[in-house]
């Protein structure tokens, strides 16, 4: 953990830890699984918001608890870009962790494989399977996404592959 | 021109059974030589086989149309992508298939090369709960009439990604499949192929890739690119060892390997054999392995038969007519019971060993209680929402 940013460690330390180690095939411990993964949601949306630093909305889409979809923002020379997220959570979970998936962004970056999942191999997985299977959701957003957003938002916006719906409202005007 | 018209039309007839007469027109007569030759003993059996290959790319792709080759009985393909141009690096698919998912396109190439071979292509993600589903219940479908608890008789994984192996790991272990698995690394330059028998060998999650440990900056993300190296050549020869440790499995000839790995720079090829973990984290894998261990008197008595009727059939005539010196063999298990007063793996006073013994089955420890959330899952829900809303 030596060379991530200390909000992010901060951060990190004050999400809950997850116990149960099931999968969306166990039945009943995958929904005791579910209430870990939503507390552990609940303590880091809140903290987000507490600390002015807001970053995501996420929410199951299916009952099982196997499908979430939401969005996610990151702000740029005080504008903000906001994408879908979504992601599936794999059957071997939490062996393996979700991949998480920005679908507006799928082609225009090589940090993705397809169908827009973002890449997590080098800064995150090693993470994610030393820590089965206390991590969870969470961590997967505080740890995979939030760095990811980090580092290729400014590069996607600069580069003109992405641009604020601002701009591109005006620009299908004129 | 017109020889080109002409060949693009020519589709073979099936043909009902393997054939060993050499004309120019049968295309199993160099196959049903291996039987002549002394290699094979029943090559027809070839065609009472099924496999099923997951992920129809480099490598999954060249093995499948080997197999095709080689007349092999049922082929299962599974791949939720599509064919691309950034593909034809690599062998098997060509320019025209581009938009097609590559289970259709290499159905439609290998029907054409072996009509013969029962074709069966699955377009899915077998990482997700529903594709999941999909894949257990196809690899079962036969195997009532098999009488087993799978209907094909090996999968191949030629994925290209640690969460698709670990899918299929954990359904060949629910189904006590013997797999194979392959890789090539991303630099292109190495590969492997791995024989997994569940309880026998380790599975994929008993021995976790090497978690490198973190301390990742999120600014070095910049410098690694997603897009990995390949060669045709590395996935040619990845492919081909896997189908030759297939058919030797199948067919049952020479030696099939536990695991071959493949370093092109040096052109050396590392083997190994890899026992199953007593602590792996798979639950399906733990329970193959008590199956394994508690089968083990079974398996000693078959392999002591089977040495006893050999050496039966051997021992009719003494070897040496004189024996001056009263030389003789002595049995392992006597040479152990003479090193009186000693168990053979005694540690001394006040050592125990960290981890349990491999052919013994230990139970598991009893994970400590999990906490107790009494929370209804409906409120946390409702509270996420909540958050989601403000």
């Amino acid at each position: 953990m030596e060379g991530w940013d200390p909000s992010t460690k901060s951060a990190l330390t004050q999400i809950p830890l997850l116990t149960t180690r099931a999968g969306p095939r166990d039945g009943g411990p995958w929904t005791q699984r579910l209430k870990e993964e939503y507390r552990a949601l609940i303590a880091y949306t809140s903290m987000n918001k507490s600390n002015d630093n807001d970053w995501f909305r996420i929410s199951a889409a299916n009952p099982e608890g196997t499908r979430w979809e939401g969005t996610c923002w990151y702000v740029h020379n005080l504008r903000r870009y906001e994408f879908q997220l979504q992601f599936d959570i794999p059957v071997t979970y939490p062996a393996t962790a979700p991949e998480i998936e920005l679908p507006q962004l799928d082609g225009k970056t090589h940090k993705m494989y397809r169908g827009g999942k973002i890449c997590l191999t080098v800064h995150f997985k090693p993470l994610w399977a030393k820590n089965c299977p206390r991590f969870g959701i969470a961590h997967a957003l505080c740890l995979g996404l939030a760095p990811w957003l980090a580092a290729e938002v400014p590069i996607l916006v600069d580069s003109g592959m992405v641009k604020h719906k601002d701009d591109e409202a005006t620009s299908a005007e004129s | 021109m017109t020889l080109i018209m002409k060949s693009a039309t020519i589709r073979r007839s099936k043909v009902k059974e393997l054939s060993a007469e050499v004309v120019d027109s049968n295309p199993y007569s160099r196959l049903m030589a291996l039987q002549r030759m002394g290699i094979v003993e029943n090559y027809e059996k070839i065609r009472d086989f099924s496999v099923a290959i997951v992920g129809i790319g480099g490598v999954g792709s060249v093995a499948a149309e080997m197999l095709t080759r080689c007349g092999i009985g049922r082929l299962l393909l599974y791949d939720y992508d599509t064919v691309e141009l950034a593909n034809m690096n690599r062998l098997f698919f060509r320019p025209d298939q581009v938009g097609m998912t590559k289970t259709d396109a290499a159905v439609q190439t290998l029907s054409d090369i072996n009509p013969d071979v029962v074709l069966e292509s699955y377009s899915l993600n077998i990482t997700t709960v529903k594709g999941f589903d999909t894949f257990i219940e196809s690899l079962k479908r036969k195997s009532a009439e098999e009488g087993r608890s799978s209907g094909v008789d090996l999968v191949l994984s030629c994925v290209d990604n640690y969460e698709a192996r670990m899918v299929v790991n954990q359904a060949c272990n629910e189904l006590n499949q013997t797999w194979m698995e392959s890789g090539v690394s991303e630099d292109a330059v190495s590969g492997h192929i791995q024989l997994l028998v569940p309880g026998e060998t380790a599975c994929f999650a008993c021995a976790p890739p090497l978690v490198v440990a973190s301390g990742v900056d999120e600014r070095t993300l910049k410098r690694e690119g997603v897009c990995a190296a390949s060669l045709p050549t590395t996935m040619g020869v990845v492919a081909g060892l896997l189908v030759q440790n297939s058919l030797k499995y199948l067919l049952k000839f020479g030696q099939v390997s536990p695991y071959l790995g493949y370093n092109s720079l040096k052109d050396y090829f590392p083997a190994m054999e890899m026992k199953p973990n007593p602590q792996c984290s798979n639950s399906a894998c733990l329970q193959r392995q008590k199956e394994y261990i508690q089968a083990k008197p079974a398996r000693d008595a078959l392999a002591k038969a089977k040495l006893d009727a050999e050496s039966s059939s051997e021992a009719e005539c003494p070897l040496h007519m004189d024996n001056e010196w009263h030389i003789s063999v002595v049995d392992d298990s006597e040479a152990e019971s003479s090193n009186i007063g000693k168990k053979p793996d005694a540690l001394p006073d006040g050592l125990v060993h960290e981890l349990p013994n491999a052919d013994k089955y230990q139970e598991p420890p009893a994970s400590g209680e999990t906490s107790a959330i009494t929370d209804d899952l409906e409120e946390l829900q409702r509270q996420l929402d909540a958050l989601n809303s403000s």
